[in-house]
């Protein structure tokens, strides 16, 4: 579903030039949840940037669904880190959701039954007529995760979406991105760069180098599918893997402070 | 109860305050040109209403509310383009600064020349007034708009007419309204100083007819009108602006909270 060929970008300042990413070559099957992982600053956001068609890879190739990308591709979501500067202020959280459908021409009865299904799924019925800086932060964040599903996309990409967010109110936002990925199936790219979030969430953990960045390991996260905050983070197997996660990122630290 | 009693009374002690001041201070006035506060407030009911609100009243709103709202579309249509455009922007922003600076009266003997004394020059003199605060602010407030919103745009790919209505024109709303308030009290300046070359009637006219006819209280009565206009338009715009920026303010007051 997603295919990343050698990908490198820089960006280009006055007689500077940094490379941000150096060769990054990751492919994600439909329907997997994978996570990216790495040290801070290694160009997670950017790679995440590229896939979304908001920056034009320096060389490299990005396909969503078969096709190059060139723009934002169709069927793809991204839900931003900046919760409160995501969503539209001077929009009710049901506007702020129903705005994307408007712009797809989705019939209105459609966007309606969209819009509350969507609410429904991120536990918020009934907070539609609410304006978004009226909720908490992990609420506004689940206002922004519940536009992402009534888009109804093929692919969700998640930009550290729970960095400013407090670690009960994230522990539940964890559960509810498993959650809403097993019921409605889309294929999911999740950066993050908390190393047990990472391995609690995917199928699969993508671990990066420090920059100038390229695919570290390309890690399984053998566990069972139904994942829980306080079982499965206790069991061997977990504690195994992000002991193994968290090693490759120190190591990685390592050689580019050497 | 108590409170918004307490509120009226701040908003309206210090001007009846200075009217009383004024009332018992010019009482028995003799002087020509200093008429008793008494003598104005009776003139006020016959100078202004009847005929007079027909013939210059009147007109003087028209040509405000043509001129001001003109003002407004211009200023906010020109302000999205350059404010959306970089290059545009700096070509222009050199040329506005110039613009900007020259205070609009000297442009009324110009547009005179130019456009005659009509009812247009009236009405253009306003525009030329009113358009660089509204203008200015538009581009801010563009320019200012927020880099996600702009990236959740792209990315849900709303764009076009839906973008500008629903992003663009609203994240800059703040900043719009600040400006349409400040080219508010420019335009009636404006539309009185228009009214003082060349004009057949309307409220600047009226006033300095008075003052030729040494119809003094008369004359203060027009000032009155002037000072109770802007006071009125003030307060209607403070009504628009609540609806229009509710979500401004309580955005504002969330983050103050703590939210």
């Amino acid at each position: 579903m997603l295919e990343i060929k050698s990908l490198r970008k820089t960006y280009g300042g006055q007689g500077r030039t940094v490379e941000a990413l150096r060769d990054i070559t990751l492919t994600v099957e439909d329907g997997q949840f994978v996570c990216v992982v790495g040290p801070s600053g290694c160009g997670k956001t950017t790679l995440l940037r590229c896939l979304g068609g908001l920056l034009s890879p320096t060389s490299g190739e990005v396909k969503v669904a078969g096709q190059t990308v060139t723009g934002p591709p169709d069927g793809l979501a991204i839900v931003f880190q900046e919760y409160g500067r995501s969503l539209f202020p001077w929009l009710r959280v049901a506007e702020n959701i129903e705005l994307p459908l408007k712009s797809k021409g989705v019939a209105k009865a459609e966007r309606r039954q969209l819009v509350d299904e969507s609410l429904k799924a991120v536990g918020l019925g009934d907070a539609g007529k609410a304006y978004p800086w009226q909720l908490s932060g992990g609420m506004q964040q689940r206002v922004a995760i519940a536009r992402a599903i009534a888009f109804q996309p093929k692919v969700l990409l998640m930009d550290e979406p729970f960095a400013a967010v407090d670690a009960q109110t994230r522990a539940d936002l964890e559960d509810l991105v498993r959650t809403v990925w097993q019921r409605f199936g889309m294929t999911m790219l999740f950066v993050t760069h908390d190393i047990d979030e990472a391995v609690y969430l995917g199928q699969r953990v993508v671990v990066l180098s420090a920059s100038p960045t390229s695919v570290l390991e390309n890690l399984d996260i053998d566990l069972s599918d139904e994942r829980d905050q306080l079982k499965t983070r206790s069991e061997a197997r977990f504690v195994e893997l992000r002991s193994h996660v968290y090693a490759r990122i120190q190591e990685a630290k390592g050689v580019a402070a050497a | 109860m108590s409170r918004v009693l307490s509120r009226t009374g701040l908003l309206v002690g210090l001007p009846v305050v200075l009217l009383v001041t004024w009332w018992f201070a010019s009482a028995g006035s003799k002087s020509f040109y200093q008429p008793p506060l008494e003598t104005i407030i009776k003139v006020f009911p016959d100078t202004w209403t009847g005929a007079r609100f027909k013939s210059d009243v009147f007109p003087s709103l028209i040509r405000l509310f043509i001129g001001y709202g003109l003002a407004v579309l211009i200023g906010i249509t020109l302000g999205v383009l350059i404010g959306a455009n970089r290059r545009l922007r700096s070509l222009l922003e050199p040329l506005l600064e110039f613009l900007r600076a020259i205070p609009p009266p000297v442009l009324v003997p110009i547009l005179i020349l130019v456009a005659g004394i009509g009812n247009p020059t009236k009405v253009l003199v306003i525009v030329v007034g009113g358009l660089w605060p509204v203008l200015l602010n538009t581009v801010e407030g563009v320019r200012g708009v927020d880099e996600v919103l702009s990236d959740t745009c792209r990315s849900y790919r709303i764009g076009g007419w839906l973008r500008l209505r629903t992003f663009v024109l609203r994240a800059a709303s703040p900043q719009i309204v600040v400006g349409a308030r400040q080219a508010l009290s420019i335009s009636i300046i404006m539309m009185v100083i228009g009214e003082l070359l060349g004009a057949t009637n309307g409220l600047g006219y009226t006033v300095v007819e008075f003052q030729r006819g040494f119809q003094i209280p008369e004359m203060w009565s027009g000032v009155f009108v002037l000072g109770l206009l802007g006071v009125l338009l003030s307060l209607a715009f403070t009504l628009v602006e609540r609806r229009v920026l509710n979500w401004y303010h309580g955005a504002r007051a969330a983050e103050r909270s703590g939210h």
